[in-house]
């Protein structure tokens, strides 16, 4: 692989805090190698705001390895930046070329209120698994593993659904900034296993009221979702959620 | 003075002794009592939420916007448990021992010989939970070999094992936040213990939104904040993981032990240059099909396609035929150092070994043509076949190689290093898990109890939950069981304040610095001290300047740290100092701690002890022990040995051979 | 869960968006079949529009299609309004919008399908106006009855005729009907297979298959009634 140097311009969404009003800033940085990763160039941002006087951009992130869910910048028109199936933080400058300007915006949706310039409030996630996004089992109840064989397709499927991280790409990728990708996802993961079935009416009832109540939008199967997940979870969960709704709302 | 409060009687009942005679907490009492409990990782979310169902009052803290955030999350590889359901011999002793001699003979029989024991329980909890783990046709659990054994029982979930375990008690964990029984304190941080009359009775936590200083009290403390890797700057944690609150702990009076046992694994993806912010780790699972290899020739410039079998030094498989490219991290991180010492490294850093899938691709290809009964099949079938079989099996993996390093390990092989990656050493904790303080317990990697000096693959996730789960809610009781008497402590009683206003006085402080140099700087100078001196191979010499070096940048830290922002807003980069800090005084002690052990154990190599063959050289006769540090003060700790008694294993000299 | 608090939900207002959907589906199926009775006029130059104008009077005087009729309105009342409603909520729900839009990750008509609809909407209005006002409001206050013709001693609305009338020589109203087909077309393409998505069909197998039928369904339907007005534009028929 060869690696350049570029010079970037970066325009980035600068906000004190949730009460006050933000504003779009540029900023140019240099030397950007193209073996870096997203943040890290932001990293040499951030020590050259702090060098010059000013204040770094504050952004959540933590493993680095796209796993734990907290990075969450909207790049160039699209949540985790260019590529597919990838979080910001897997996302490499090899991806941008010199000169290029990268308009950097934080996840837009009310349900997601901005904490300082990209960082949200992503609890409402929190609340909506609090709803019912669980097994109610305590600890020590359990037989052994073995005693319940489950189907190997049908635990593949569960897991591609339990690879959800959270990070909420879905909610900033939809035009209706709906959770329903995210949703779908925990309902279809818990659904699809026989551990999950005797709660199965009651946690879509609930986790749908909660995802209302926390002011999501509703889904129109526009794909956005799926296209921008880094985990690729299916927009067929969607489908499965519903089914478990329609399902659900016969129930007494 | 340590007592380490291991039931009396047979290694394999005590545990069950232990469980029997230990006191118990009725349930209208539980109501009435509060357990606070700081990190929501494995250990963290396990325990909150046990506690939660027992029907304690639990407060949980996490420093991230959601406890699902917390750094188990990035576990990739799998857990093990002694279930034995690949009939190949295992068995909870086997488990044990193995993990006793991973650990090179540093580690407390009676704790580990539990944690075997509960490993069954692990897998039958989570299953009963929701998590998907791997399955075979039949619709039975799946397991793979790891690091260090010769049995199957790791237990995984593609190359996600950790994120599915800890989502599982994240679950669990709201689900008692939905009840009522635990309230979740997301994006805090905790700052101090507040201890009243020796005990430890609640925490100062700083809003790390607001900024503002929160005082929680609580009849019990448990910390369950993971390691301190962080303190080498590049390391596979997570950019927020750090040492903050064992180390305020620690400078409250609770010990640290085994501070310089620190495991370097061997599977990362190298460095690339000065800008890195962090490791990625491939999952010590690519070695069981993967062959790592140098060249044979110095200063080689051909490509690795290019080089002729022959001409490749498989120097696992050679040094250690017995478990080959299976030896364990520490065993395999040395044997790379030591091969790029000899400038035989690859790639344009010469810091890296190939890790290679060729010969793999290859069996799996000409076993898929045999199960498809293909005959006259051309290479580039069998290639094409076997390149499906790899993908299935660690496809996420490959992806991850390809998306930072921008090559196809499917048509090149990987270039790997050893990379920090996880801490043996922590707060010294006694059976129950209690630390030499009253009332503060310390859960998960963030105690030092059950891996010695190297841990084993797959066992970090064991330990986690099983602490979690199975040990606190019993251990726990036995001292709340006394503190039924005493009524919750106003967060106004002198001791609160007091805390709360030298942590406030700490804050003000670094904020008034307004030096020149940025927090990040200083962390990455520490970490190259750290790394350089207190790495993979250290000396006397090295540990030496190294302290001298660390009590320097402590200095010029206080003096001349720049920390942008106000107090009382969100303001990562003093989130950041703070944490630094503390990881300028935690690396001292390291060093201090590696100077004292003249010995090589696990992943502590001193160079001055070595065999021949360059083999770590333990010192049973001298360094048996648990080295527990006391914080005396500046610069000043005294040590406290808690001796390591083996009743039923004999020590022995480790061979993977 | 009551039911109430099923079709409150955004879930539920989904399933009425989509029950209607799959219903004015069906509708369309039987429209488009009905009206392509006229190109039996193509074959047999002595039909007139007779097997139309036929097939029409069935549907008006019998009471099965009538009592249908009304669920029809019903519908189109509930798509119509339950989608402006659901737009107007769904907008609310991002007050700051991007400065960069997230164009490649859905189709433009996905996101588009209020203002397909709205397009439909006013389309419908003057379908409405051109048909089925002279057909069913005939003879009431200002509305002129439609001409009139017997087969077999049966009086017959002439349906037909009304349709030649509309169109021969109307460039602006065929090139608006063709419009219209346009944007069924695109509201089609999203909406048939949405339709089943939200009614909870998961099926690899059955969506799969649902995917294909609904983009042969939008492309032929649409073009079928494209052609209607453009065969009496073009004197194809007569």
């Amino acid at each position: 692989m060869e690696h350049y140097n570029m010079n970037l311009n970066l325009k980035v969404w600068r906000q004190q805090n949730k009460n006050t009003k933000g504003t779009f800033k540029m900023y140019r940085v240099e030397n950007i190698s193209s073996e870096m990763s997203f943040l890290e160039m932001f990293d040499v941002l951030n020590e050259q705001l702090i060098k010059d006087g000013e204040n770094p951009v504050a952004f959540d992130h933590d493993c680095r390895e796209g796993i734990c869910g907290s990075c969450s910048m909207y790049i160039n028109g699209k949540p985790h930046g260019p590529w597919q199936a990838n979080t910001t933080c897997q996302l490499h400058m090899r991806a941008f070329k010199d000169g290029d300007t990268i308009v950097v915006e934080p996840w837009r949706a009310d349900a997601f209120p901005v904490i300082k310039d990209l960082m949200v409030d992503r609890s409402a996630f929190d609340r909506i698994i609090q709803a019912g996004g669980y097994i109610s089992v305590n600890t020590g109840n359990a037989v052994d593993g073995n005693t319940l064989p489950i189907e190997k397709q049908k635990a593949d499927d569960a897991f591609a659904a339990a690879m959800c991280i959270g990070c909420g790409a879905c909610v900033a990728a939809c035009k209706n900034s709906s959770a329903m990708l995210f949703l779908s996802a925990k309902v279809s993961h818990l659904a699809l296993l026989p551990q999950g079935a005797p709660e199965r009416t009651t946690r879509v009832q609930n986790m749908v009221a909660q995802m209302d109540k926390e002011g999501f939008g509703s889904c129109t199967n526009t794909g956005a979702c799926e296209a921008t997940c880094p985990k690729e979870i299916s927009i067929t969960n969607i489908a499965r959620l519903n089914s478990e709704y329609i399902a659900a709302s016969f129930a007494d | 003075m340590l007592n380490s409060k291991i039931p009396a009687g047979n290694l394999e009942k005590k545990w069950e002794e232990y469980k029997g005679h230990c006191k118990l907490v009725n349930p209208a009492n539980k109501r009435k009592l509060e357990v606070i409990v700081v990190g929501t990782g494995l250990a963290g979310a396990s325990a909150a939420a046990s506690l939660g169902e027992l029907g304690y009052k639990v407060k949980a803290f996490c420093f991230q916007d959601s406890p699902r955030r917390a750094h188990s999350i990035a576990a990739q590889g799998g857990i093990n448990a002694a279930k034995n359901y690949q009939n190949d011999g295992d068995s909870v002793f086997r488990l044990f021992y193995d993990t006793i001699k991973g650990g090179d003979y540093r580690a407390r029989e009676a704790n580990v010989h539990r944690l075997a024991e509960v490993s069954v329980n692990i897998i039958d909890q989570c299953v009963a939970q929701g998590v998907p783990f791997a399955r075979e046709y039949g619709g039975l659990l799946s397991n793979r070999s790891f690091g260090g054994t010769q049995v199957q029982r790791t237990f995984y979930a593609a190359g996600q094992t950790g994120q599915q375990l800890l989502i599982g008690a994240y679950q669990a964990l709201e689900r008692q936040v939905a009840l009522g029984n635990v309230k979740m304190y997301s994006r805090h941080e905790m700052l101090e213990v507040v201890k009243i009359d020796g005990k430890a009775r609640g925490i100062i936590a700083r809003d790390l939104v607001s900024g503002n200083l929160e005082k929680h009290f609580g009849h019990a403390v448990l910390l369950c904040t993971g390691g301190y890797g962080n303190v080498f700057y590049l390391s596979t944690n997570a950019m927020g993981s750090n040492v903050t609150a064992a180390w305020k702990a620690h400078r409250q009076g609770a010990l640290f032990s085994n501070p310089c046992f620190t495991q370097i694994h061997p599977t990362c993806i190298p460095v690339s240059g000065d800008h890195q912010s962090k490791l990625t780790l491939m999952s010590e699972s690519l070695r069981n099909d993967g062959r790592i290899w140098v060249p044979k020739k110095l200063n080689e410039t051909r490509k690795a396609v290019d080089i002729p079998e022959e001409e490749r030094d498989y120097y696992l498989e050679r040094r250690y035929p017995a478990f080959g490219n299976l030896v364990p991290r520490d065993v395999a991180s040395r044997a790379a150092k030591e091969r790029c010492d000899a400038g035989y490294g690859v790639g344009t850093s010469k810091q890296a070994v190939y890790l290679d899938y060729a010969a793999a691709i290859l069996r799996y290809g000409k076993i898929e043509a045999g199960k498809q009964g293909l005959e006259n099949v051309s290479q580039e079938q069998i290639i094409a076949m076997g390149k499906e079989v790899v993908k299935e099996k660690y496809g996420n993996l490959f992806d991850m190689y390809a998306k930072i390093t921008g090559e196809d390990p499917y048509e090149v092989p990987m270039r790997i290093y050893p990379a920090v990656h996880y801490t043996m050493g922590g707060l010294w904790v006694d059976y129950e898990l209690q630390t030499t303080v009253p009332g503060l317990y310390a859960l998960g990697e963030a105690n030092f109890s059950e891996h010695g000096a190297n841990r084993l693959g797959a066992s970090a996730l064991m330990q986690g939950l099983a602490d979690g789960y199975f040990v606190i809610p019993y251990t726990i009781g036995n001292y709340l069981a006394d503190e039924i008497y005493s009524k919750g402590v106003d967060t106004n009683h002198p001791a609160f304040e007091e805390a709360e206003k030298a942590v406030r006085e700490r804050i003000e402080k670094l904020m008034s610095i307004k030096g020149t140099q940025t927090v990040e700087s200083f962390h990455k100078r520490l970490g190259k001290i750290i790394w350089d001196k207190c790495g993979m191979a250290r000396n006397a010499e090295g540990l030496k300047q190294a302290i001298a070096e660390v009590q320097a940048l402590k200095k010029e830290f206080w003096s001349d740290v720049r920390i942008p922002g106000e107090i009382n807003e969100m303001n990562p980069e003093l989130d950041k100092a703070n944490r630094v800090a503390d990881f300028i005084e935690l690396g001292e002690l390291m060093c201090i701690d590696a100077l004292n052990r003249n010995e090589s154990c696990g992943g502590h190599f001193r160079e001055e002890y070595q065999t021949e063959d360059g083999e770590a050289l333990r010192d049973d006769e001298n360094f048996m022990y648990v080295a527990s540090w006391e914080f005396k003060g500046e610069h000043n700790w005294e040590l406290h040995k808690e001796e390591l008694k083996y009743e039923v294993i004999k020590p022995s000299q480790r061979n993977y051979k | 869960m009551t039911w109430k608090q099923v079709f409150t939900s955004s879930v539920g207002k989904k399933l009425v968006m989509g029950f209607t959907g799959i219903f004015l589906v069906l509708f369309l199926i039987v429209h488009v079949g009905l009206n392509a009775c006229i190109w039996a006029a193509a074959y047999d130059p002595a039909d007139q529009g007779q097997m139309f104008n036929k097939a029409a009077h069935f549907m008006g005087s019998n009471v099965l299609p009538r009592i249908l009729e009304i669920g029809l309105f019903a519908g189109f009342f509930l798509h119509i309004f339950q989608g402006y409603l659901l737009t107007l909520e769904n907008r609310k729900k991002r007050s700051t919008g991007y400065a960069v839009a997230y164009a490649d990750g859905s189709k433009w008509y996905s996101r588009s399908m209020a203002i397909l609809g709205t397009l439909l909407l006013m389309f419908l209005v003057m379908h409405i106006y051109h048909f089925w006002t002279p057909s069913r409001l005939g003879g009431i206050g200002t509305v002129q009855p439609l001409e009139e013709v017997f087969y077999n001693g049966v009086k017959h609305h002439n349906l037909y005729a009304e349709m030649r009338d509309v169109f021969v020589g109307n460039t602006l109203i065929v090139a608006l009907y063709v419009l219209a087909c346009g944007s069924l077309a695109y509201h089609l393409l999203h909406g048939f297979q949405s339709a089943f998505k939200t009614i909870g069909i998961h099926n690899k197998k059955i969506s799969g298959l649902i995917n294909s039928v609904g983009v042969g369904f939008s492309i032929i339907v649409p073009l079928l009634f494209a052609l209607m007005p453009l065969s009496f534009y073009f004197g194809w028929i007569k």
